[in-house]
């Protein structure tokens, strides 16, 4: 059995057969929906169960075939520990987006079944971008996923969906040219070295570039990723386009493909550009903590709820960057977790706040008030969202931000001791939007907010369980991430410095021994 | 004696795998992570009968914690650590944290401390809690508490012992926040969250520092290796500690929120807000005495923490009306008293356990007595509507007494051992902080004697609608047995130096050597408690105004702002905070977002112009083809030349 071409190919015929659906027949549109987005669920399950983690390849369930021959393309599709743990994440929140949106498109001039179809197109690209081991492959899936998320803001959004949705596109597609110029830089050079050019990612990461060469085209990767991720000072499309669409197009936009700039990084940028990623470091490393702390004291000053998530995330991305470029297995493998964990606790935030939004029709915090007395479930789930947002240790989002902290902190303390400050604004953020909305006495306006509906605890319920369970035991995860890193660390040629009493660290310098030997 | 020549200042204690009863030692926390799962998730069908179920399992957790304890009495003083491997939980490149469980005198005693009071103020808040529409949810919180605690005192690493740090700091949110409907509640519970996270930022940096230093966080394998490590580093480790224990145990600076938590139930007060959570700073730096002993710049910033938060918090304590206010202000400068002790070394850690023990029973049982009062008061605590509640409730009187008199460091009440041995160990260090620990006993018998005469002597200043009467027996009796700890749990443990015997193998022992006789040390304490405990009475005995007087020394003044520490937040943090948000949110709208749309615009206006090309005119598109053709022409011949 072909896993991952089974994989494309079951939410692709979902996609096409709700399209086909008759307009007047919203439900059954939503119902075939969900239950192609259960069927990708499950083939990633028992392909996760198939997945060997201490497999000597690189690359397990590899798929090629020759595609357009005369650039060397080929739709080869495979997976390593990191991208399966983020397949299974847009896997798991594609139902729960479905379950929890179930009447999100209703309202709508544009057919429901539309906003159902473009979803699980959606979820074609975003397994198909984390699938590809062809360079080119992954670039037509990250500039593809754009389209089914252009019309879910654009169709499906709020009121000013259309503005959000341009702005959006342009941007992301502004941010891809630079990569499709690098990637024809690439092409170049492999063509000059290899004879004959090629896109496979393996092939790629052996190219002895010089490194003027390797900092023009990482140059062109990171602004497409930087952008997408976003990060600081790219990041002002996010908050409008998060807080125009649905909240389930939101929770797939900055839950998972957001995640396609960081796992750019991480896969694309750091092997085939080694030289230029150690280069740039210092340069992400800024770049990330300003975001850090930018992005939550942004998410402090918003008024709007969905706007204050986007911030925050923001602020998380900085995190997950910091992780990737402070070189460490513990930097890396933090992040690799922390874009999991963050699809999960921002999927929880963005649905709740959306079930809250629905019912009072508001969505700034002024509007609302003591929500804990009407609707106390709501409240609970909203808490228990918000704190794995701000790393409660215990949840899932701990492990990774502590990981990240402490693999910066063993080659750069001096960023790792800035970053940890966006624990203290992180329980800000959260903790205010919790009091301001959830406490006190009940505001004119939410005394009718109903408690949460069967449908929606069955929708937000699993990511909770997934939060804490991957906070107590995150053995599953990590086993298949690390090794994943290891290779990384290998493809970049860095390893782990020494700790410990006789190693050489410093507070300032950070441990520099065991490196490049 | 021969014990003291064992007596041995460097830990002596060795770890075994756990066997016998206690390969157990999980069930320990599970039974009250049981409770917590069922009520909460369970919901409404537990209403009837969550409260007994979530009183029965740390009553079970604190059954099994005394069979341990008789285990452990059983094996020779060094062999009595074991530690409990349960599962590989964070494991990267060459870091490991596991989920593991190590028991030893420390941590057991804690145990005992933890299960038992909290066993107490699950009964008592049973009637405490009986008329409360959410009363599942309290329970659910406390359980969840008390194993979160469990977890922070058991931990075999700082990772996983920061789980339970954060857990106790989650309990403590959910239930200063009980009474969410209340903005000043709501408030107060962020507050606190977001001051116990800047102390977590300490720990979470001396994680990291450990790491480096040690390339381990689990506790054998850094404090084996902690000889071995250079200077500076344990002294980075020993003040991001503290700075980690300043947060939890509302030490200055970071003291501010423990006063406003007092906006939670009153059962909750008495065992996070004194008895237990509030100690956790002590334990850790007491677990993680290893490092201090070997640091001793980070130890003079632990003494001085702990002598400038046990003066501040007696003096808060002198000026407050509200009883619970005033006990808050209490246990802030008695855990000084504790900081101030492990700060000392080997000569403080027993004594520094031994007052934290004295004080969890001492002042639950103040705080439940306060909350029995405030019960029969229509949950006022304003103490000048008090007085004369002796008549009332004679129970409640008598247990407080009991309570006031082991505080105040009377013999033979147990603050008075306890006490007195960190005033010797103080004074053994040097004179500062000897002195100051001895002046703070004067104002603490000041201040608890200023209360308990507001409170229960005196005449009525009651109000109106105000009918007290004793406590139901669900209330009182855990009130009878705190009373008769307070009364005899420090001659008890004091017996023959059993407490210091008992913890000597896991913090070393030293016997303190004061520079002046001890029993001068002791004479001279009590006469000032007794000064103290007099100009109170004679001030507050008769006529207390009903409304606070205004016209009263500026110190009084500023007691009663709490030393004016949330101006000082206020003025240094929260508005400059605000503004620079605002500043922010304003920069980020105009000026990235402006850029960014200006690019935009500027396309636009390109595109504008561009298209003013696309006539329509067949004449002036060929024109441009001929353009292009020239100039790709010349293109293709600059190239090849």
């Amino acid at each position: 059995m072909n896993w991952l071409l089974t994989l494309l190919l079951v939410p692709a015929v979902g996609a096409v057969l709700v399209a086909l659906l008759p307009k007047d027949k919203p439900e059954l549109a939503k119902q075939v929906a969900f239950g192609f987005s259960i069927a990708t669920l499950v083939l990633v399950i028992a392909m996760a169960l198939q997945f060997d983690p201490n497999s000597s390849q690189p690359f397990q369930f590899v798929t090629s075939t020759p595609w357009i021959q005369s650039f060397g393309i080929s739709f080869a599709l495979g997976v390593d520990g990191i991208a399966l743990v983020l397949i299974a994440l847009a896997a798991v929140l594609v139902p729960v987006v479905i379950l929890a949106g179930w009447n999100e498109a209703d309202r709508s001039d544009a057919p429901t079944k539309g906003y159902f179809a473009l979803m699980l197109a959606l979820l074609v690209c975003m397994i198909g971008v984390f699938a590809a081991v062809d360079v080119f492959l992954f670039y037509v899936f990250f500039e593809v996923m754009l389209i089914p998320m252009y019309f879910m803001i654009g169709r499906y959004g709020g009121a000013r969906r259309s503005y959000a949705a341009v702005k959006f596109l342009i941007v992301s597609l502004f941010g891809g040219l630079f990569m499709l110029a690098s990637l024809i830089g690439l092409y170049v050079v492999s063509q000059r070295e290899f004879g004959a050019g090629t896109f496979d990612f393996q092939a790629l990461t052996q190219l002895g570039m010089d490194a003027n060469t390797q900092r023009m085209l990482f140059l062109g990767f990171f602004f497409a990723f930087a952008v997408k991720a976003p990060l600081w000072p790219f990041h002002t499309w996010l908050p409008d386009a998060a807080s125009e669409a649905q909240p389930g197009s939101a929770v797939l936009l900055v839950g998972v493909l957001d995640k396609v700039g960081t796992f750019g990084m991480l896969r694309y940028c750091l092997p085939i550009f080694p030289e230029a990623s150690q280069f740039y470091t210092p340069l992400v490393i800024v770049i990330s903590l300003v975001g850090i702390v930018y992005g939550a004291l942004l998410a402090i000053g918003q008024t709007d709820i969905k706007r204050l998530i986007a911030y925050t995330s923001v602020s998380h991305f900085g995190f997950i960057t910091l992780g990737i470029f402070a070189m460490t297995s513990q930097g890396q493998s933090g992040s690799t977790l922390y874009m999991v964990n963050h699809g999960f606790s921002t999927a929880a935030l963005f649905l709740v706040a959306g079930f809250l939004m629905s019912r009072r029709g508001s969505k700034f915090v002024e509007d609302y008030g003591g929500i804990h007395k009407v609707a106390p479930l709501l409240a609970g789930f909203f808490l228990i969202a918000g704190l794995s947002s701000l790393a409660l240790p215990g949840m899932s989002s701990f492990v990774s931000e502590f990981l990240v902290l402490l693999g910066t902190y063993v080659r750069y303390p001096v960023a790792a001791v800035i970053a940890t400050t966006g624990i203290i604004l992180a329980a800000l953020y959260i903790l205010l939007l919790y009091q301001r909305t959830m406490t006190g006495p009940v505001k004119p306006g939410c005394e009718d907010v109903k408690d949460l509906t069967g449908r929606e605890m069955l929708a937000v319920t699993p990511l909770v369980a997934l939060i804490i369970a991957l906070g107590v035991f995150p053995a599953p995860a990590l086993d298949v991430i690390n090794p994943a890193v290891d290779q990384t660390l290998v493809a970049v040629g860095v390893q782990d410095p020494q700790v410990g009493v006789t190693a050489d660290c410093d507070f300032v310098d950070g441990c520099v021994q065991g490196e490049g030997q | 004696m021969a014990t003291d020549l064992l007596a041995s200042a460097t830990p002596t204690i060795t770890y075994a795998p756990a066997d016998g009863v206690f390969t157990y030692v999980w069930v320990l926390i599970a039974l009250p992570v049981l409770g917590a799962a069922i009520l909460l998730m369970f919901g409404r069908r537990t209403d009837s009968w969550g409260q007994y179920l979530a009183t029965a399992l740390p009553i079970g957790s604190f059954v099994l914690a005394v069979v341990m304890w008789f285990a452990m009495l059983a094996k020779p003083s060094e062999d009595r650590g074991v530690i409990q491997h349960l599962w590989d939980w964070v494991f990267v490149g060459n870091f490991t944290a596991n989920v593991g469980l190590q028991l030893d005198q420390l941590s057991l005693t804690f145990v005992l401390l933890i299960t038992g009071v909290g066993s107490l103020i699950h009964v008592y808040s049973i009637g405490y809690m009986a008329d409360d529409p959410k009363r599942r949810l309290f329970f659910a919180y406390l359980n969840l508490f008390v194993a979160a605690m469990l977890l922070l005192v058991l931990a075999d690493n700082y990772l996983l012992l920061y789980v339970g740090w954060e857990g106790v700091g989650l309990a403590s949110y959910l239930l200063i926040g009980f009474w969410q409907y209340k903005p000043t509640a709501a408030v107060a519970a962020k507050k606190a969250f977001v001051v116990n996270r800047v102390g977590d930022f300490g720990l979470s940096v001396a994680i990291m520092v450990i790491f480096v230093t040690f390339g381990t966080v689990t506790f054998p394998e850094v404090f084996a290796q902690a000889g071995e490590a250079s200077e500076g580093s344990l002294t980075w480790i020993g003040l991001l500690l503290l700075l980690a224990a300043c947060g939890k145990s509302a030490q200055f600076p970071l003291q501010s929120w423990l006063l406003d938590a007092m906006e939670g139930p009153t059962p909750v007060s008495a065992l996070i807000h004194a008895a237990t959570m509030v100690t956790a700073g002590v334990y850790l730096i007491a677990r993680s005495n290893a490092l201090f002993d070997l640091a001793p710049t980070a130890q003079l910033f632990v003494i001085a923490v702990g002598a400038i938060t046990l003066i501040f918090g007696a003096i808060i304590g002198c000026a407050k009306d509200e009883i619970k206010k005033a006990l808050a202000g209490s246990t802030m400068s008695q855990i000084g008293y504790m900081i101030l002790a492990v700060g000392l070394g080997p000569i403080g850690y027993a004594f520094a356990i031994f007052h934290l023990v004295n004080h969890g029973f001492f002042k639950a049982n103040m705080f439940l007595g306060a909350g029995s009062v405030m019960h029969a008061f229509n949950n006022q605590e304003n103490m000048r509507r008090f007085g004369a509640i002796r008549t009332v409730m004679v129970i409640t009187f008598i247990t407080f007494g009991a309570g006031w008199l082991a505080i105040m460091g009377v013999p033979p009440f147990s603050g008075f051992y306890s006490k007195d041995k960190i005033i010797e160990a103080g004074f053994a260090h040097s004179w500062a902080a000897g002195v100051t620990a001895m002046i703070g006993a004067g104002i603490t018998a000041f201040y608890m004697t200023r209360l308990f005469t507001m409170t229960f002597l005196g005449k009525k200043r009651w109000t109106e609608d105000v009918h007290p009467h004793e406590s139901p027996s669900v209330m009182t009796i855990p009130l009878i047995i705190l009373g008769i700890l307070s009364a005899i749990s420090g001659f008890v443990l004091a017996w023959n130096g059993a407490i210091e015997k008992w913890l000597e193998p896991v913090v070393g022992f030293e016997h303190p050597d004061p520079p002046i006789p001890i029993p001068l040390i002791s004479g001279a304490t009590l006469a000032l408690v007794i000064v103290g405990a007099l100009l109170a009475y004679q001030q507050y005995r008769r006529d207390v105004p009903i409304t606070a007087p205004t016209s009263v020394s500026p110190l009084t003044v500023a007691a009663r702002q709490d030393l004016y520490g949330d101006a000082f937040n206020e003025t240094v943090f929260m508005r400059p905070g605000q503004y620079l948000t605002r500043a922010l949110v304003w920069f980020d709208n105009r000026s990235i977002d402006a850029t960014v749309l200006a690019l935009g615009s500027a396309t636009a206006g390109l595109s504008a112009r561009l298209r003013k090309w696309q006539t329509g005119f067949s004449r002036s598109y060929a024109l441009s083809m001929l353009a292009g053709a020239f100039l790709l022409f010349v293109a293709m011949l600059v190239v090849r030349l």
